[in-house]
């Protein structure tokens, strides 16, 4: 009766790369997840989201994965206290869509509203308010995660605190989060008061940075093509959630409404291609992208949408990389010396990235495999060059690990076991978490295998 | 206005929930695994601000328990303006024919069980005159194949006794509808491999919601169904046997 649907569907992460045929199930209840785990048939199983993590975070190919879309249920919520318990499936656009009328936002968003809450916490990702709010993990209170005895168990920072440690930022590696609770931020509006800052190089990046301090949102995007006196070139965003009478200011124009509806019609699928993006096409982008923002300081109110979430707007973006698909690099390095020689090797590499954000974090000192600490991260994307990328990628890892830096786990398809040991050094106090509460390895994904988190 | 959901944790019936509680309507959730239609309550009354109750509910255990059903969920929101039939069970065709007690199952789910839970609603609409009961039928119902006659033919009298029923009370002012449902992306199809459009369970539901309020009394969804079915129906049972379809 209970018996589960399992079917092979092709499964990848955002990067498109790599993608992998996997055994899939999708739980449409707590019970169905349940049954799902207890029909695995001695398989190692992982849960999955919506595939937002970059590379084989989310990927199982030898084993079971959990689809975890359909378990989307928000289960209560204090209005006095702004504390929302909501199932694991529930993506963070829902939850601002839900919320923002009642004065609340999420405390940490990512690049993208579609990622789930699940994965949010797996990934213990951060945003453009790291400085000041830290992580998303810092804002779960307590979470009900499937272990791998089968049990159900509830943690938080005062029962089972070394299961919630390490949860957070545990790459879904200590079992499924069935829900979670959050604190979420009061805010007057949605909009964001926010100024834009031009800036020719690198130096003057840091100095912007440093005179940011105050602003609760700060995010750069940098270009990545540029080498010489203009390498680092790029433009500063600061802002902070704007006030209700800023934000009646902020009206949408006809103009506006045709964007949007042009926007929500374009899918990335359309242009799906591997010729579209290359250095030349790379190289030009970055030079408009610079110069149609005037030089100096403006200051303007936006949504929230264009603010956090820009990409967001045209859906299937990741498509437009081609079949060959695109990896992101992400790094944070704790001395700002050490992110001018990697853009000297990208810039020489003659390898374009498309997208690059530059920004620093404050301190971070929580969450199993967590990825951010005080310094400055890049996150670059290329296209799939091959071999050539793989091995400039190998290159900044060194690099990165040599100065005391790291790569984001969650957008990783490539790191070695080595390097990433290198990298996190407290990898042995989570593993030895991990194998108290999973000892026969029952959650795996490719990621954990390839870094050695698990057995290959 | 109140609307209650048979079956209340499947895909369809979840979204079939929150079109009506987006609409400003208490909803009771009714559904074996009480907890889940309890969590799904939660999750109607946070995001929508309108009542939901889960309560326990099976098809096929106590038929007699059906009434009090409908009677406990009027006591707890109010008067049952819309029913809506949703659960249902697939079984495993090469499984029943193996062994009865598995087909039985899947002929009391879909038929039997959802009989006695409509003639429950009818009674207490009935008796007010107001109402709308939605069936969610098949496609399967339409002809009889080899590979699922067993729910095709329990769908088929579904279909049947709903379009009696609709006879029955249609003097009374109560609206009986009928659901033919084709592919839709739920647990009945996540293995399906196949070349014909699957819809979400999002669509289906808002074109129910709007049929429901027209006072459709038959529609296909997806509406394409209709095409198919009426090709499927017109092969003669000489070349039909032939096709293994």
């Amino acid at each position: 009766m209970t018996t589960t649907s399992w079917a092979s569907r092709p499964l990848a992460g955002w990067g498109r790369y790599p993608i992998v045929e996997a055994l899939c199930a999708r739980p449409e209840s707590q019970l169905q997840t349940l049954n799902a785990f207890n029909d695995r048939q001695g398989d190692a199983m992982l849960a999955h989201g919506f595939g937002r993590s970059y590379g084989d975070a989310a990927l199982l190919s030898e084993g079971r994965v959990v689809l975890t879309r359909r378990l989307k249920k928000m289960l209560a919520f204090d209005e006095v206290s702004g504390v929302l318990q909501v199932e694991a499936g529930v993506t963070i656009g829902e939850l601002i869509e839900v919320f923002l009328p009642r004065g609340w936002f999420v405390p940490v968003v990512p690049g993208t509203q579609f990622v789930s809450v699940g994965g949010a916490i797996g990934c213990n990702i951060h945003g453009k308010n790291h400085g000041h709010a830290g992580c998303f993990g810092d804002h779960v209170r307590a979470m009900e995660v499937l272990l791998a005895s089968g049990e159900v168990v509830r943690c938080s920072r005062k029962q089972h605190d070394d299961l919630f440690w390490a949860t957070i930022g545990g790459m879904g590696l200590t079992g499924i989060i069935l829900n979670a609770e959050i604190q979420l931020q009061a805010v007057q509006s949605g909009a964001i008061d926010m100024e834009s800052i031009r800036f020719n190089n690198l130096d003057e990046f840091f100095q912007i940075s440093e005179e940011s301090t105050g602003y609760f949102h700060t995010v750069s995007w940098i270009d990545c093509v540029k080498g010489g006196a203009q390498m680092g070139r790029g433009i500063f965003m600061r802002g902070r959630h704007a006030s209700a009478q800023q934000a009646a200011t902020l009206s949408e124009g006809p103009l506006e409404r045709v964007v949007e509806l042009v926007q929500r019609a374009l899918d990335g699928r359309v242009f799906e291609s591997n010729m579209l993006l290359n250095r030349a096409t790379i190289r030009l982008f970055n030079e408009a992208y610079y110069h149609k923002h005037p030089a100096g300081e403006h200051h303007s109110v936006v949504g929230y949408q264009p603010f956090f979430f820009p990409l967001d707007a045209v859906e299937n973006w990741n498509y437009v990389y081609g079949k060959r698909g695109f990896l992101q690099y992400q790094m944070v390095v704790p001395e700002r010396e050490a992110v001018r020689d990697i853009l000297k090797v990208i810039s020489e590499s003659k390898m374009a990235s498309f997208l690059a954000v530059i920004k620093e974090f404050g301190d971070q000192d929580h969450g199993g495999l967590s990825f951010p600490c005080a310094g400055t991260t890049l996150a670059l994307d290329f296209p799939n060059f091959g071999e050539p990328l793989l091995k400039m990628m190998d290159r900044l890892d060194a690099l990165v690990a040599e100065v005391g830096g790291r790569i984001y786990l969650g957008k990783d398809a490539r790191l070695s076991a080595e390097m990433f040991r290198r990298m996190y050094p407290q990898w042995e106090a989570w593993r030895e978490v991990r194998d108290r509460w999973d000892p026969q390895g029952v959650f795996q994904s490719d990621l954990s295998r390839r870094l050695g988190l698990t057995p290959a | 206005m109140t609307v209650l959901i048979l079956g209340a944790t499947s895909p369809i019936a979840q979204a079939v929930a929150d079109v009506y509680a987006a609409a400003g309507c208490s909803v009771a959730l009714a559904a074996r695994d009480v907890e889940e239609a309890r969590r799904a309550a939660s999750d109607l009354t946070i995001r929508y601000g309108v009542e939901a109750q889960g309560f326990a509910f099976d098809a096929c255990d106590a038929f007699e328990h059906h009434s009090a059903l409908v009677s406990e969920v009027e006591e707890a929101l109010g008067p049952v303006d819309v029913a809506l039939v949703a659960f249902g069970f697939m079984g495993d065709q090469q499984a029943s024919e193996e062994d009865f007690e598995k087909a039985r199952r899947v002929i009391e789910v879909n038929y039997t069980g959802a009989v006695s839970v409509c003639e429950a609603v009818a009674r207490a609409m009935e008796s007010r005159g107001a109402g709308s009961i939605i069936g969610l039928s098949s496609v399967a119902g339409e002809r009889g194949r080899a590979s699922n006659y067993f729910y095709g033919s329990a769908k088929g009298a579904l279909t049947l006794y709903l379009q009696g029923l609709r006879n029955r009370l249609a003097s009374k002012n109560v609206h009986v509808m009928t659901v033919k449902l084709g592919f839709i992306d739920t647990p009945m199809t996540f293995e399906l491999e196949t070349g014909i459009p699957v819809a979400s369970p999002q669509k289906a539901a808002k074109a129910i919601f709007n049929a429901q309020g027209r006072g459709v009394e038959t529609f296909y969804y997806p509406r394409f169904w209709g095409g198919i079915m009426g090709v499927i129906k017109s092969i003669p049972e000489k070349m039909f046997k032939r096709l293994s379809l």
